[in-house]
């Protein structure tokens, strides 16, 4: 599938070239009037039939001025002097198809942005501004007419991660009678909202608002719920994906499981729960989740059963009534076709334990965010009553210190989004369950949201005490009288400007959210970047929220950054309704700007490979040359460069019309005239 | 050579007390990037017994109040335990701010307590003398000079010292003191102002 | 053998003489090559950092360069370890080479000065460690308990490290800002059982005994109340001057607040040398103001304390990254 130029009717070119005033902003500083009867007479020779300037091309005006032009004049290649193409190049270009001209045959050359925008002297300006329109006339002649590409879309759609944000993409897309593949690494789908008590602001359990949708996933005819699983490999392009995912063996025969639970009851073997209980609870070796999982059946977790690591024990195998264990499963490997994925796969929280100052990990009584949600959680591990570690006293006060590993050099630069409102729920929470004294450290409040700022008055007015100031460390150390057997926070309450020693029973901190460990791996799997931080990119920070560079892959919620959950659901529906947007198309249609390699000169060397950014180019063993696909191909040109053959040319940035707007910028088409 | 001459009344001088003080410090201070978060000031042990935290004292250079923070007792009572500086989530170089306001005060002579400038000198007076320290001679001066009332009580240490051989009554000249001086006579004509 | 360049500080001469006395017999033990860096000056303390920028940096600077200078000499590369054994000089020689190197106005001003003495000295050739440093990163660990002859059984050290020591450490070599544990390490693997410490980094006051005495002693106080509360025998420190405030200050401090505190304080190349078998007369053992020597008589009347951390008080209830038998990775 490769562009083919087509054959030129007119044996000569035909050029038009408008010169646009955008105001003042070219005007002020360029020519022109000048410019356009420079253009008009010393390029006659080079093809230009009609010269004019106008107040502001974009306009209708100027846009039916070209489209006149190439009625009755039969232009057939259009230049326009104007602002940068990141702006109005497809107004151009669209101007010109509805003319009859094929789109691809116009170039748009800045003079603003490159000319008057930069530079003061008018002579000077006005002098580039010529060359620049030289350019693009020399440019414009080598030109051909281009189609966009057209790529059909499969319509099922694979959606990584199973958290709020991928459940509210998936749900949209069945609901409208699409396929989707709803793809999570854990067990059971929920990710990190299934592990909170409450959610903020409105103080919704969030697993009575959760747990429904988790259902209606589990159960949607439209959805294959693939739990335990996760992608391994992504190859082909948009609308053409083929996915490869492992399942991993639960040891459990689905058909036969009930999820009656008896497995885990009976288990012996009890560890720590890192993931779901953020380390402060048990599981067994057997286990799911959390009991309201979706879907219902239990896992067996290899490295901890005693029967995978001495081959005994068996206890689930016995007491299961539908003889539903089964030790000899074998993970499996399953091939899907989509034609988009969602990307949805969450955040991890930041480590706290890197902040020595605050003891994490070293004090027993200084508790992370998500262990303190745990600790609220009616079914954790202390159900639901706010305690000290040793899992029985009621702390008589508590100090919530915000922004721990964000806002921080050291750590994390940026803020985490979420953290302040969290905090605000949690002196909510311990004031409600306990009437604790409650503390906020805090270097701002941040409650940016619809009711977020209600919900601060509200915490304020409950009685919760506010410190202004970050708190610069956490000891048992004690000092003075009445800190012995306490947690001391010293801070500089910077309001009242002094620094203070509190001691409290517990200390909770409000870790940052960051990039998933392994997101840099999985970036890889699907094609994407990564930013400094290690988030996934957007396209467009702003205008752009849930698409990435890659054609055809989309991400939504926390993933791209720290977001709450009315953000996360928003982008989960936004990447749906991008998706279903191509679905209903059937096809969606590409920028022919793209590299192609003449076949009969590539020698095969294969450094395109490697350096395509995109995974472009594949290597014909058959013919021993490379080829591009053109439907994963962004047009970037590092190939062109890089092909020590020369044998790589970009449809739209070939060498003949590169080279030709340097000789007509260099004005080495008129030097000679 | 120092921008002693302006004066605090200027209306424009805000901006210009900042950047004096961001010239004059070693490193990149980055003063600017401050956000009065208040970690310096909590984490400072000696915080207790300043006229002003940390932070407060980089709110009043930037808000150009020049006179108050060089009178102020902050610096001489900053340890250079250096807490402040890891911790600071903007990397300001705290503790080198500090040791800048030291240098300011003394120069302009604003600060109200004498003592730590004085013992600064005394020191730094032996140094150039001799190239290396002399407790005995910087104490007895110092001493001497600012806490007579202590010395009785200190004497049992002072004489402690003296028997197992931990202070000398002598002091102790380098070989190479002339190179040292001409250095230092070189570097006192070098200003950091820009 | 590696040869290092030292640089002792006016310190070792005298308060600190027993820490001199010590290195030197725990250098001959690990086979230790340090150079002194001939005709060095004082690195200025704190003091003149307070009075003026460029002499400040340039008088540290002076003996950047010599030692610059007697490295190519002896062997020809000039790049070398240039090793203080105090905390204060060892801040200020890597203070001086870093901000040389990050605010290169600063460098150019310093060798302007310098090179009327004749000297320069260019940034980053010199890599400048703390002798602890040394003695764990290159010497190692083992080597230091294979030479242990007479294992402090018994003796409860108190690890202090002082603060300029981790802090600001440019070149992260020190394990934490906060909780490092390179003192624990080597006391442990001498035998001694090293309590729980949690102020090992805080500030011993430096020289506000001369400036604000209040303020100095409150710190001081701290440590010694921090070190009492854990039942330690002895305190172990590294920098003269917080072996100074601890030990030659602790009665004033104890008049001032009306306390008891009887905490020997030495440094941890004297207990080294001790564990090596060495005499204590030799090591400086009785220089020090609060005698250490009623709690070297400790040692030996306690079994040997399991290896590894002092396991902090236990607690039932809730799992706690603390707690648990994996150590927490760093």
């Amino acid at each position: 599938m490769t562009t083919q130029p087509q054959d030129r009717s007119q044996p000569e070119e035909k050029i038009g070239v408008y010169v646009c005033h955008c105001g003042s902003n070219i005007a002020g500083t360029v020519d022109v009037a000048e410019v356009r009867e420079w253009a008009g007479q010393r390029l006659a020779g080079r093809g230009v039939a009609v010269a004019r300037d106008y107040k502001f091309m974009c306009s209708s005006l100027g846009q039916e001025l070209i489209e006149k032009d190439i009625k009755e004049q039969g232009l057939n290649r259009v230049v326009v002097a104007a602002c940068s193409p990141h702006l109005h190049e497809g107004t151009f270009r669209t101007a010109c198809g509805r003319a009859g001209l094929n789109p691809y045959l116009c170039e748009l050359v800045s003079i603003r942005e490159q000319v008057s925008w930069v530079h003061t002297d008018k002579h000077a300006a006005t002098d580039k501004a010529k060359a620049v329109v030289s350019g693009g006339v020399e440019r414009v002649r080598h030109h051909e007419p281009l189609e966009p590409l057209r790529v059909a879309i499969h319509p099922a759609t694979l959606v990584v991660g199973g958290g709020i944000a991928g459940i509210q993409a998936a749900l949209e897309l069945a609901d409208a009678g699409k396929k989707v593949y709803l793809v999570e690494r854990e067990p059971s789908i929920g990710g990190h909202m299934a592990q909170f008590d409450k959610t903020f602001p409105t103080l919704d359990c969030a697993a009575c608002i959760l747990t429904p949708r988790m259902v209606s996933a589990g159960n949607h005819p439209n959805i294959t719920l693939l739990t335990w699983s996760e992608v391994t490999e992504v190859h082909g392009y948009v609308g053409n994906f083929t996915v490869k995912i492992k399942q991993r063996a639960r040891h459990v025969k689905t058909e036969l499981c009930t999820g009656c639970g008896i497995c885990q009851e009976k288990c012996p073997k009890k560890v720590i729960d890192d993931v779901y209980e953020a380390g402060l609870g048990y599981r067994k070796a057997v286990y799911t989740p959390f009991p309201q999982a979706v879907p219902k059946y239990p896992v067996i977790d290899v490295a901890n059963c005693t029967y995978f690591r001495k081959g005994t024990c068996r206890a689930c195998e016995k007491l299961c009534p539908t003889g539903a264990i089964d030790f000899t499963q074998k993970d499996e490997e399953l091939t899907v076709e989509v034609g988009n994925i969602i990307l949805a796969t969450g955040y991890d929280l930041f480590d706290p334990q890197r902040v020595t100052q605050y003891g994490y990990g070293r004090l027993a009584n200084v508790f992370t965010s998500l262990e303190f949600e745990r600790l609220t959680n009616a079914a954790g591990p202390t159900n639901g009553a706010i305690v000290l570690r040793d899992g029985k006293t009621v702390p008589k006060s508590v100090g919530i210190l915000h922004c721990v590993g964000s806002r921080d050099r050291n750590f994390n630069n940026y803020c985490s989004a979420i953290c302040c409102m969290q905090s605000l729920k949690f002196a909510h929470l311990v004031k409600e369950r306990t009437g604790a004294t409650v503390y906020n450290f805090y270097i701002d409040i941040r409650t940016t949201a619809k009711a977020y700022d209600e919900f601060y008055q509200r915490v304020l007015e409950e009685g919760t005490l506010f410190v202004r100031g970050r708190v610069a460390e956490v000891t048992d150390a004690a000092r003075l009288p009445g800190e012995e057997g306490k947690l001391i926070i010293q801070v500089e309450d910077t309001l009242a400007g002094k620094q203070r020693r509190i001691p409290v029973d517990m200390v909770v901190l409000s870790a940052g959210l960051q990039p998933r460990a392994d997101a840099k791996a999985t970036a890889q799997v699907f094609g994407l970047s990564c930013s400094a931080d290690g988030w996934f990119i957007e396209k467009h920070p702003k205008l752009d929220p849930v698409a990435t560079m890659t054609e055809g892959v989309f991400i939504a919620g926390c993933v791209s950054g720290p977001k709450d959950i009315p953000a996360s659901v928003a982008q989960g529906s936004a990447a749906a309704a991008r998706v279903l947007a191509t679905i209903d198309r059937g096809e969606i249609t590409l920028e022919p700007v793209r590299a192609s390699i003449d076949a009969r000169q590539c020698s095969g060397c294969r450094i395109c490979n490697t350096l395509c950014p995109f995974g472009a180019i594949r290597f014909l063993e058959a013919d021993r040359v490379s080829e591009v696909n053109p439907a994963l191909c962004q047009g970037c040109g590092t190939c062109v460069a890089a092909c020590p053959a020369g044998a790589i040319s970009g449809t739209g940035f070939s060498n003949d019309q590169i080279l030709s707007q340097i000789e007509g910028l260099l004005m080495l088409n008129v030097a000679y005239a | 050579m120092t921008a002693t001459d302006v004066s605090p009344a200027e209306p424009n001088h805000n901006l210009r007390f900042l950047e004096e003080v961001s010239a004059a410090t070693a490193g990149v201070s980055r003063l600017e990037m401050c956000i009065q978060c208040g970690t310096c000031g909590g984490s400072c042990p000696s915080a207790d017994d300043m006229d002003h935290t940390p932070r407060m004292l980089f709110a009043m250079i930037r808000a150009g109040m020049r006179d108050e923070a060089l009178r102020s007792n902050t610096p001489w009572i900053c340890v250079s335990c250096y807490h402040c500086v890891v911790r600071c989530p903007q990397d300001v170089h705290i503790a080198d701010v500090m040791y800048t306001l030291k240098s300011m005060a003394v120069r302009a002579k604003l600060y109200r307590d004498a003592k730590a400038p004085e013992f600064s000198q005394t020191f730094v007076d032996a140094i150039e003398n001799y190239g290396r320290s002399f407790e005995f001679g910087l104490a007895t001066r110092h001493y001497l000079r600012h806490f007579p009332l202590r010395l009785p009580g200190m004497a049992p240490m002072g004489l402690g010292l003296l028997t197992k051989q931990r202070m000398s009554i002598t002091p102790h000249r380098i070989d190479g003191i002339d190179q040292l001086k001409a250095i230092l006579a070189r570097a006192k004509e070098l200003e950091l102002t820009s | 053998m590696t040869q290092y360049l030292f640089y002792p500080g006016c310190a070792m001469e005298s308060s600190a003489r027993a820490y001199a006395a010590s290195l030197e017999s725990v250098a001959r033990t690990l086979d230790l090559d340090l150079a002194e860096v001939k005709d060095w000056n004082c690195c200025g303390a704190t003091e003149y950092l307070g009075i003026n920028l460029i002499p400040a940096y340039a008088l540290i600077g002076r003996n950047l360069a010599l030692a610059a200078q007697q490295a190519k000499q002896q062997n020809g590369s000039g790049a070398h370890t240039l090793v203080a054994s105090c905390s204060a000089c060892y801040l200020n020689l890597a203070k001086a080479d870093h901000y040389m190197a990050e605010r290169p106005v600063l460098g150019d001003r310093v060798n302007e000065a310098l090179a009327v003495g004749g000297l320069g000295y260019k940034p980053g050739t010199l890599q400048i460690r703390h002798l602890l440093d040394v003695l764990i990163n290159d010497i190692g660990i083992n080597r230091i308990r294979e030479k242990v002859t007479r294992p402090l059984h018994g003796l409860r050290v108190a690890p202090y490290l002082g603060c300029m020591v981790p802090r600001p450490d440019y070149d992260h070599r020190w394990s934490d800002h906060e909780q490092p544990d390179e003192l624990d390490r080597v006391l442990r693997a001498l035998g001694a059982e090293v309590i729980d410490f949690p102020l090992k980094s805080e500030c011993c006051g430096g020289h506000m005994p001369q400036i604000s005495p209040n303020t100095a002693f409150e710190l001081i106080r701290r440590l010694l109340q921090g070190a009492d509360q854990y039942k330690a025998d002895l305190i172990v420190t590294v920098c003269p001057m917080c072996q100074m405030n601890l030990d030659a200050y602790q009665d004033e401090t104890n008049r001032h607040f009306h306390t008891r505190y009887r905490l020997p304080t030495v440094f941890f190349t004297q207990v080294m040398g001790l564990a090596f078998g060495d005499d204590p007369a030799a090591l400086g053992f009785g220089s020090e103001i609060v005698d250490a020597r009623p709690a070297l008589a400790r040692i030996g009347t306690a079994p040997a304390s399991p290896g590894g951390a002092q396991p902090r008080a236990k607690i039932e209830g809730l799992p706690f990254p603390g707690r648990r038998p994996e150590e927490r990775e760093r």
